[in-house]
C-alpha cells in the first residue's frame, strides 16, 4: 500500500512539472521539423504566461468558471502571433535563427515586465483567482492502484498534453500536411520543386510553436505559479528545447523526453520522502535533465539526427 | 558599390537608431514624452560621478563578456554558454580570493587566472564534444548554462559557507575595489577591473589579428573544408576558440566576484552577464574595438534606465525591449542591406 501511494505521489507531482514541457516541446517540434531553430520557446512560454494571467485577472469577472479555457486559448493565440517576429526574422529576412531565438526571449521577458508594471504598477502581478484545479477523473478513479496512479489528483490540462502529443504524431507522420512540413525540414529546394511552398511552411511551424509554446506557458502559470512575475519562467522552455532534441525531434519521443524531465524535477522536491535518495544532495536532481541531454546530444544514448536543414534559412534559386 | 566594410559600420549604427526610435514610439503609445524619457536615461548614466562611476561598473563585464562571445563568433562559434562560464569565473575568483593569505602581488593575479581558468574549462566541454562528436555547441552551452548555476548554487551553500546565502567578503589582498576611485564618483561600485576589460579587449585584438592561431581561428570560421584542406587542424582549433572564449567570460565572473560585489550569493537565476555579451558582440560586429563601444552602448542603456521610473515615470522594463529589438535588427541585417540597396538602386 505505501509503494503505491508513494509511486502515485511521484507520478502526480512528474506530471504536473511534465504538463507545460509537453506542450512546449511539441511547439518546438513543429518549429525544427520545419527547419527553424527555435531557442525562442522559453520566451514563447514567458510570453504564454504572461497572457494568460493577464487575462484570468482580466476576464474572471465576466466568463466565471471558464475563465481558466479562455485565458488558455488568447494565451496561445497571442504567442502564436509573436512568435511571427521570430519567423519573419529568420525566416524572411534570412537572420540567424539561433540569434533570433535569443532576441525572443529577451523580448518576451522585457514586454512582459513592461507590461506588468505599467499595469499592475508592481514587479508582478496579482495572483489568479480562477486557477486550475487538480481533480479527480469519475468513476475510473475507483480502479485499484491504476485509479489512484493515474486518475487522481491531476489537471485535466495534463490529459490534453499526453492526448495531444499523439495527435501531433498523427498530424506529423500521417498526413500530407505533415509530409510537407517534414520535406521543407529536410529539404527545402526538392519540396521547392514539387510545388510546396517552403516559406508558407515554415511560416505555419513557427506560428504552430508559438501556439503551442504559449499553451504551455500558459499552463504552467494557470496550475503552478499562479501570477506572473520575472521569476515565473526561468528554464522551463529550454528544458522542453532539451526535450525536442532528447526526444529526437520526434512528438511522442519529446513526450517520453518531458515525462521524464518532469520526473528528475519532481525528484528533487520529493526526494527527502524516499529512503534511497535521501542522502543524494539536490543539486544532482538539479542538473540531472541538463546533463542528461548533453549525454543524449554526445550520442551516449542513440544517435540523435537533426532535421537536415535546420538552421539554415531557404533562398530561393540558390543551390 | 557600398563596400562590405561600410555595411558593417552601417548596420550597428542603423540597428541602435531604430531600436531608440522603436523605443521612443513605445513611450509615446503609453503616454509618455519620449523627450523626457531619454533625458532621464543620460542623466541617470551621466548625471553626475556617481552614475558615471555605476555605469563604468555595469561596462566592465559587459566588455569582457562581448570578448567572449565575438572571440567564439570569429570561428563560426556562437557560444551561448558565456553565462554559464561567467557564473564560473565568478565563483573561482570568490574561492580564491577567501581561501587564501597571500601578498597583493600573487593573490590577485591568482583570482583572476583562476577564474579564466574556470571559464575556460566550462567552454572547453562543449568546445570538445563539438570537434570530436560534432554536437552542436548552442545547445551544449545552454545545457552548461544551468549546470554552472545549481552547481555555483550548491558550491556557495554546501562548501564556501556553512549552509549560508552568500560567501563571506573576498580578502583586501584579492580584490579589485579601490577607495580613491569610489571617493572620487560619491561611492559608486567602480573598481580597477575596467583596466583589465580594457587590456583584454587589446589582447583579442592581438591574437585575432595579429597571430597565427588568430589567422587560423578566422579561415575555421569562415570555412572550415578549406582550413582542414590547407592543413589547418579544426577541431583542434575549434576546442581552442570555446577555451579562449571561456577564459574571457570567466574574468567577466572576475570582475563581479572581486570587483563590484566582493563575495558570491546564491542566484536564483541567471546574471543576463553573458546573455548581454551576445548583444555586444554582435553590435560591436565580433572586433574588439566595436565590443568596447556596444559594451558602453548597452551599460549607459542600463544603468540610465534606474533613472527613468523616478525622473519620467517610464519602467525600466523598457531598455530590456529596446536592447532585444537592436538584437533583431542587426541579425536582420539583410532586411537593411537590401532596404539600403534599394534606395541607392532608385537615387540613380
Amino acid at each position: 500500500m505505501e509503494i503505491i501511494e508513494l509511486i502515485s505521489r511521484i507520478l502526480g507531482a512528474s506530471v504536473v512539472f511534465a504538463t507545460p514541457l509537453i506542450f512546449t516541446a511539441l511547439g518546438g517540434v513543429f518549429s525544427e521539423r520545419s527547419g527553424v531553430i527555435n531557442i525562442g520557446l522559453e520566451g514563447l512560454m514567458i510570453m504564454g504566461a504572461f497572457v494568460a494571467i493577464v487575462s484570468n485577472l482580466t476576464f474572471y469577472s465576466v466568463f466565471g468558471a471558464a475563465t481558466p479555457v479562455i485565458s488558455l486559448l488568447v494565451a496561445m493565440v497571442v504567442s502564436a502571433i509573436f512568435a511571427l517576429v521570430h519567423a519573419v526574422a529568420s525566416i524572411t529576412f534570412r537572420a540567424d535563427q539561433v540569434v533570433s531565438g535569443v532576441a525572443i526571449n529577451f523580448l518576451a521577458l522585457g514586454i512582459g515586465l513592461f507590461l506588468t508594471k505599467q499595469w499592475y504598477d508592481k514587479g508582478q502581478t496579482d495572483f489568479i483567482e480562477s486557477p486550475i484545479y487538480s481533480s479527480n477523473v469519475p468513476l475510473l478513479n475507483k480502479i485499484p492502484i491504476l485509479g489512484d496512479m493515474f486518475f487522481t489528483g491531476w489537471y485535466w490540462t495534463s490529459y490534453l498534453a499526453i492526448a495531444l502529443a499523439f495527435l501531433v504524431w498523427f498530424i506529423i507522420f500521417k498526413t500530407p500536411f505533415g509530409l510537407r512540413l517534414r520535406s521543407v525540414g529536410e529539404h527545402p529546394m526538392a519540396a521547392d520543386t514539387n510545388g510546396i511552398n517552403v516559406y508558407k511552411m515554415r511560416y505555419i511551424g513557427v506560428m504552430l510553436s508559438g501556439a503551442f509554446g504559449g499553451l504551455g506557458g500558459a499552463v504552467y502559470a494557470l496550475t503552478v505559479s499562479h501570477n506572473f512575475s520575472h521569476g515565473t519562467i526561468v528554464g522551463q522552455g529550454f528544458i522542453a528545447l532539451a526535450a525536442v532534441i532528447f526526444g529526437k525531434w520526434h512528438p511522442l519521443g519529446a513526450l517520453g523526453a518531458a515525462i521524464f524531465f518532469g520526473f528528475a524535477q519532481s525528484l528533487s522536491i520529493v526526494s527527502s520522502d524516499i529512503a534511497l535518495l535521501e542522502n543524494v544532495p539536490s543539486v544532482f536532481m538539479l542538473i540531472a535533465p541538463y546533463v542528461l541531454t548533453i549525454l543524449a546530444l554526445a550520442g551516449f544514448i542513440g544517435r540523435a539526427e537533426a532535421p537536415k536543414s535546420l538552421g539554415e534559412a531557404y533562398v530561393k534559386g540558390n543551390r | 558599390m557600398f563596400s562590405n566594410r561600410l555595411f558593417n559600420i552601417l548596420v550597428p549604427i542603423i540597428s541602435v537608431l531604430l531600436g531608440l526610435i522603436s523605443g521612443a514610439i513605445i513611450m509615446l503609445i503609453f503616454g509618455y514624452n519620449p523627450i523626457a524619457g531619454f533625458a532621464a536615461l543620460w542623466n541617470g548614466a551621466f548625471g553626475d560621478a556617481y552614475f558615471f562611476g555605476e555605469t563604468i561598473r555595469q561596462v566592465t563585464p559587459y566588455i569582457l563578456s562581448g570578448l567572449a562571445v565575438a572571440f567564439a563568433l570569429r570561428s563560426g562559434l556562437l557560444n551561448i554558454g558565456v553565462e554559464g562560464q561567467v557564473f564560473m569565473g565568478w565563483l573561482a575568483s570568490v574561492w580564491i580570493g577567501i581561501s587564501f593569505e597571500l601578498p597583493m602581488i600573487l593573490h590577485l593575479p591568482l583570482a583572476i587566472l583562476a577564474a579564466a581558468i574556470a571559464g575556460a574549462f566550462w567552454g572547453f566541454i562543449p568546445g570538445l564534444l563539438k570537434a570530436k562528436l560534432g554536437v552542436h555547441e548552442v545547445i551544449v552551452t545552454i545545457m552548461m548554462n544551468y549546470i554552472a548555476l545549481y552547481l555555483s548554487n550548491s558550491i556557495v551553500r554546501n562548501l564556501l559557507s556553512d549552509g549560508a546565502d552568500r560567501t563571506e567578503k573576498v580578502a583586501a589582498t584579492a580584490s579589485l575595489q579601490s577607495n580613491w576611485l569610489a571617493e572620487m564618483t560619491f561611492y559608486s561600485r567602480i573598481h580597477y577591473g575596467f583596466i583589465v576589460a580594457l587590456l583584454m579587449a587589446l589582447v583579442m585584438w592581438f591574437i585575432i589579428n595579429r597571430t597565427t592561431t588568430g589567422f587560423e581561428l578566422r579561415a575555421v570560421g569562415f570555412n572550415q573544408h578549406a582550413s582542414k584542406y590547407a592543413g589547418m587542424n579544426v577541431s583542434k582549433n575549434i576546442i581552442l576558440a570555446m577555451v579562449i572564449s571561456g577564459a574571457f567570460a570567466g574574468l567577466a565572473g572576475a570582475m563581479e566576484g572581486l570587483g563590484t560585489f566582493g563575495f558570491m550569493s546564491i542566484k536564483s537565476g541567471f546574471t543576463n552577464i553573458g546573455f548581454d555579451g551576445i548583444a555586444v558582440a554582435l553590435l560591436g560586429a565580433n572586433t574588439a574595438f566595436g565590443v568596447i563601444l556596444a559594451a558602453f552602448l548597452f551599460g549607459i542603456l542600463k544603468i540610465g534606465a534606474l533613472n527613468m521610473p523616478t525622473a519620467a515615470g517610464v519602467p525600466t522594463e523598457l531598455v530590456e525591449i529596446i536592447i532585444a529589438l537592436i538584437i533583431f535588427f542587426v541579425a536582420s541585417s539583410y532586411m537593411i542591406r537590401w532596404v539600403i540597396l534599394r534606395f541607392k538602386k532608385e537615387g540613380k
